[in-house]
C-alpha cells in the first residue's frame, strides 16, 4: 500500500466520531474606531513601522532622504523610478544588493497595520526580504478595518504567492532584545499615496 | 550611545553600518515609547554580567526514561539561567495576557478555534485529499510520509534528482521530529537554519528549548561563546545587536546560493492547497523565495478547511505565542514561481494513530504557539532541554507519550496540575486532564517507577475518602505551623524547592464551613 493510501487508510479507521459541523466565522466588530488610517498607522508604529505622508510638491518628500542615500533603488511602482529593473531580474539572488525597494500594497489592516502583497505587487517575492529597507504605497481607500474583513479578500485564493508584511523584520532571539533586521528588511515605511495620485518621479 | 561609545572592535568585522550607530536596549518608536512585538521584552531582560556555564539538558539513553528531575536540577543550581529564563518566560505570559484582554471576542475565537480543528481531525481524510487536489492542480508535487524515516527519504530523493547539495531551511519543529538536519549531514547535505534561535542551537548541537524561542535558555552571553567558537566573532561582545547582525551577515551568503528551501507549515489550507508561515525575522519567506527549489513539510494536522478560517488562527496565533498582534510576516504559498519547483511532504509521524486515541487526540489541535509553557511553572523553571525531548511544557507531556510511551514514561508528572496551560490554550486544549490521564494509563501499564507509582497509591487513597482527605490537609497545615524550616525544606520535600510553602491558614475552609454554616442550616 502506498504511504498516501497508509495514512488516509489509518485515518478512516481511527477519525473521532460524531457529528462536529464546521462553525460559521463571524466579522467580528473591528477592534478599531472609525478613522482606519489613523489606527492603521498606530498600529504599524507599534509593529515597528512607520507612516509618511505624501509631500506636497514631492510626494515622496517623507522617504526622500532614504531614497538619497540609497545606491540600488528597486521600483515595482509606476509613482517612481528606481535604478534597477524588477522586470528584467531572472532570478531572485540578483536582488540581493537593492538599498531600497518600492512596492505599492493591495491593502492594509488597520487592527494589526499590515500590507499585502502578491507576487504582481513585489515582481520579484524576494524583493520584499532581500531589501535593506522597504517603501510602501497604501492608497488610505485600501485599509480594511480588521484580519477576519481581510481574509475574505479574494487574493488568498487566486495568488501563487500572497504575504502579509507588519513593519519590518524583527527578533528577540537573544534575552529578549528587540532587533529589527533579523533576516528581512531593517526598515518599512507605509507612504499613504493614493492609487494615480502622481506622476513619475 | 554614540559611536565614540562603542568597543572600536564593535564598529568592525560584519556588523551592518547602520547597525553601528547606537541604540537602544529595546527599540523604541519616533515618539520614544518602547515597542511591544516579536517577543520583546517590556524591558531589557539582561542576564547579570557574571558569566555561568549553560546547564545542559537531559542526559539521553536510547529508549530508557527520561530523568526531568535530574536534568531541571542541575537548571536550577544555575541561579543566573533559571532567573532570567523565569523571568522572560513571564513576560511573554504578561503579554499575552495583556493582547487576549484587548480582544472582546477572545473567549468566541478560542470557542471556534476549537471547533474548526475538531470538525477538520474528524473528518482529516476528506480535507487532506482535498488539500492534495488543489495543491496538485496549482502545479506543487505533493508527497505523502508515513513517518520521520520516510520524510527525509522522499526529500533527500528531491534534493538528489536536482543535485541540490545545499538547503536553507525555516525553523519546524515537524523536522525536529524527523531528525531532518541529522539525516542530511550524514547523506552529504548542508543544511542552515536561518531563524536566529534555531542557528544558534544549530551552532551549539543543540536542540530547540522552546517552540517558538528555541534559544530561550541561553543567556547572550552564552550566545556570545557559541558564535565566537562557530562564526568567529569577538568573544567579548555579548551586545545582542552585534550577535544578531553577526547571524543575519553570515547566514545571508547561505540563503543567496542555496539549490533548496525548506520551511515548515503553520497552516495548510484545504480549499486552496495553500500553505502558510508564521514569522517575524522573514527567514521563512526567504527560504521560500529565494532558492529555485522549494520544499514545505506539513503535518498532516495542520490543515484548516478554508481561507476565512485563517482569520481566527492568525488573530490567535502571535497574541498567545508572544503578545503581538500578528507576526512580522505571514506568508501564504500556493504555486511554484515560474521556471521553479515546489513541492509538499505531508507528514503522519504517529498523527493518524493519536488520532484514534480517545483521551488524546485533541491534542492534535495544537498550533505550537507555546503559550502553555510559558505560564508553566515547571518549564520556566527547569528549562525546555530538561524534557529530553522535541516538544517541552505541558503541550510536549501530553504528546511526547504518543512517540514513545516508555521513553517519555515520567514527563507527565513534570507538572503541578495547577491548570493554567489549559486556561491559555488558544484552541482550547484541555491540556492538565490530558496529563492527569496519562498519568493513569502510565501506572496501569507499570511505565513508571515504583517510588511515583507508591506515591499516586497513598494519594490515590487519601483522595478517595473525604475524612482521610480531612485529616491529611489539617494535618499537613497543622504541621506548616509547627515544624522548624529543616523539616519543610530538605530534599525529601521537592515542593519546598526554590520556593517559599504558603502560610497555613489557621482554620481549612471545611472546618470553617461546618462551622459556620452547617450549624446555621442546622445541617
Amino acid at each position: 500500500m502506498s504511504a498516501r493510501d497508509a495514512i488516509l487508510d489509518g485515518i478512516r479507521r481511527n477519525r473521532p466520531a460524531g457529528d462536529f459541523p464546521l462553525p460559521e466565522v463571524p466579522l467580528f466588530t473591528p477592534l478599531v474606531g472609525e478613522d482606519l488610517v489613523v489606527e492603521f498607522g498606530e498600529r504599524l508604529q507599534r509593529m515597528g513601522g512607520r507612516v509618511a505622508e505624501p509631500g506636497a510638491g514631492d510626494v515622496f518628500a517623507g522617504v526622500r532622504e532614504r531614497l538619497d542615500a540609497a545606491k540600488v533603488v528597486a521600483s515595482a511602482v509606476p509613482e517612481l523610478t528606481g535604478n534597477r529593473d524588477l522586470r528584467g531580474v531572472r532570478a531572485p539572488q540578483e536582488v540581493e544588493d537593492v538599498d531600497v525597494a518600492v512596492v505599492r500594497a493591495v491593502f492594509g489592516i488597520a487592527e494589526t497595520g499590515s500590507v499585502l502583497f502578491t507576487q504582481d505587487q513585489l515582481i520579484v517575492n524576494a524583493v520584499g526580504y532581500l531589501a535593506q529597507h522597504l517603501v510602501v504605497l497604501l492608497d488610505p481607500a485600501d485599509i480594511v478595518p480588521n484580519v477576519q474583513a481581510a481574509y475574505r479578500r479574494p487574493e488568498f485564493g487566486r495568488s501563487a504567492y500572497a504575504v502579509l508584511h507588519t513593519g519590518p523584520s524583527a527578533t528577540a532571539d537573544i534575552e529578549g532584545v528587540l532587533i529589527h533586521g533579523a533576516q528581512g528588511v531593517r526598515s518599512l515605511t507605509v507612504l499613504l499615496l493614493p492609487r494615480g495620485a502622481a506622476g513619475r518621479g | 550611545m554614540s559611536v565614540e561609545d562603542l568597543n572600536p572592535r564593535e564598529r568592525e568585522g560584519v556588523i551592518h553600518p547602520e547597525v553601528r550607530a547606537g541604540h537602544d536596549e529595546s527599540e523604541r518608536a519616533p515618539d520614544g515609547r518602547r515597542l511591544q512585538h516579536a517577543e520583546a521584552a517590556s524591558k531589557p531582560i539582561r542576564a547579570p554580567q557574571t558569566r555561568e556555564p549553560q546547564p545542559r539538558g537531559a542526559k539521553i539513553r536510547g529508549d530508557r526514561p527520561i530523568n526531568q528531575s535530574e536534568a531541571a536540577e542541575r537548571f536550577l543550581a544555575a541561579p543566573l539561567h533559571q532567573a532570567a529564563h523565569d523571568e522572560r518566560l513571564w513576560d511573554l505570559r504578561k503579554k499575552r495576557d495583556a493582547s487576549a484582554h484587548g480582544v472582546p471576542e477572545w473567549e468566541e475565537l478560542r470557542e471556534l478555534a476549537s471547533q474548526i480543528k475538531t470538525h477538520t481531525l474528524s473528518h482529516l481524510d476528506r480535507y487532506l485529499e482535498q488539500f492534495e487536489a488543489a495543491a496538485k492542480a496549482n502545479g506543487v508535487h505533493v508527497h505523502w510520509a508515513k513517518d520521520g524515516a520516510d520524510h527525509n527519504r522522499i526529500v533527500l530523493e528531491i534534493l538528489r534528482s536536482h543535485g541540490a547539495k545545499t538547503l536553507v531551511k525555516s525553523k519546524s519543529m515537524l523536522t525536529e521530529e524527523c531528525g531532518f538536519r541529522h539525516h542530511m549531514a550524514a547523506n552529504g547535505i548542508e543544511v542552515i537554519e536561518t531563524d536566529l534561535g534555531e542557528r544558534i542551537q544549530q551552532l551549539d548541537n543543540e536542540e530547540p528549548s522552546h517552540v517558538v524561542a528555541p534559544a530561550v535558555h541561553k543567556t547572550r552571553m552564552d550566545v556570545a561563546e557559541v558564535f565566537a567558537k562557530t562564526l568567529g566573532t569577538d568573544p567579548d561582545n555579548d551586545d545582542a545587536h552585534y550577535l544578531a547582525e553577526s547571524q543575519r551577515e553570515t547566514t545571508r551568503p547561505y540563503i543567496l546560493k542555496a539549490d533548496a528551501g525548506m520551511t515548515g507549515c503553520n497552516f495548510a489550507i484545504a480549499e486552496t492547497g495553500t500553505v502558510v508561515t508564521c514569522t517575524n525575522e522573514g527567514n521563512a519567506d526567504l527560504s521560500g523565495n529565494v532558492p529555485p527549489l522549494q520544499i514545505h513539510s506539513i503535518g498532516i494536522e495542520k490543515i484548516v478547511p478554508k481561507v476565512e478560517h485563517l482569520g481566527v488562527f492568525i488573530r490567535l496565533l502571535s497574541r498567545s505565542a508572544l503578545g503581538s498582534p500578528i507576526t512580522q510576516y505571514t506568508s501564504h504559498f500556493r504555486a511554484p514561481r515560474a521556471g521553479t519547483e515546489m513541492h509538499m511532504v505531508l507528514v503522519d509521524n504517529g498523527r493518524s494513530e493519536r488520532l484514534g486515541m480517545e483521551e488524546f487526540w485533541t491534542s492534535l489541535k495544537c498550533i505550537r504557539c507555546g503559550a502553555c509553557m510559558n505560564t508553566c511553572p515547571v518549564y520556566r523553571r527547569s528549562g525546555g532541554l530538561s524534557y529530553g525531548a522535541t516538544y517541552s511544557g505541558p503541550i510536549g507531556l501530553i504528546i511526547d507519550p504518543t512517540f514513545n510511551k516508555r521513553k517519555y514514561s515520567t514527563l507527565p508528572f513534570s507538572s503541578t496540575m495547577n491548570g493554567s496551560c489549559t486556561n491559555v490554550c488558544p484552541v482550547k486544549i484541555n491540556i492538565h486532564e490530558q496529563i492527569f490521564a496519562w498519568r493513569k494509563v502510565l501506572v496501569e501499564e507499570h511505565q513508571i517507577p515504583a517510588l511515583k507509582q507508591g506515591m499516586m497509591k497513598a494519594a490515590g487513597a487519601v483522595l478517595s475518602r473525604p475524612a482521610a482527605y480531612r485529616a491529611a490537609i489539617g494535618a499537613a497545615d497543622s504541621a506548616l505551623k509547627v515544624l522548624p524550616r529543616f523539616a519543610v525544606y530538605n530534599p525529601l520535600n521537592t515542593w519546598g524547592k526554590k520556593r517559599e510553602m504558603p502560610d497555613a491558614p489557621r482554620q481549612t475552609f471545611h472546618a470553617w464551613y461546618k462551622q459556620n454554616r452547617m450549624k446555621d442550616t442546622g445541617r
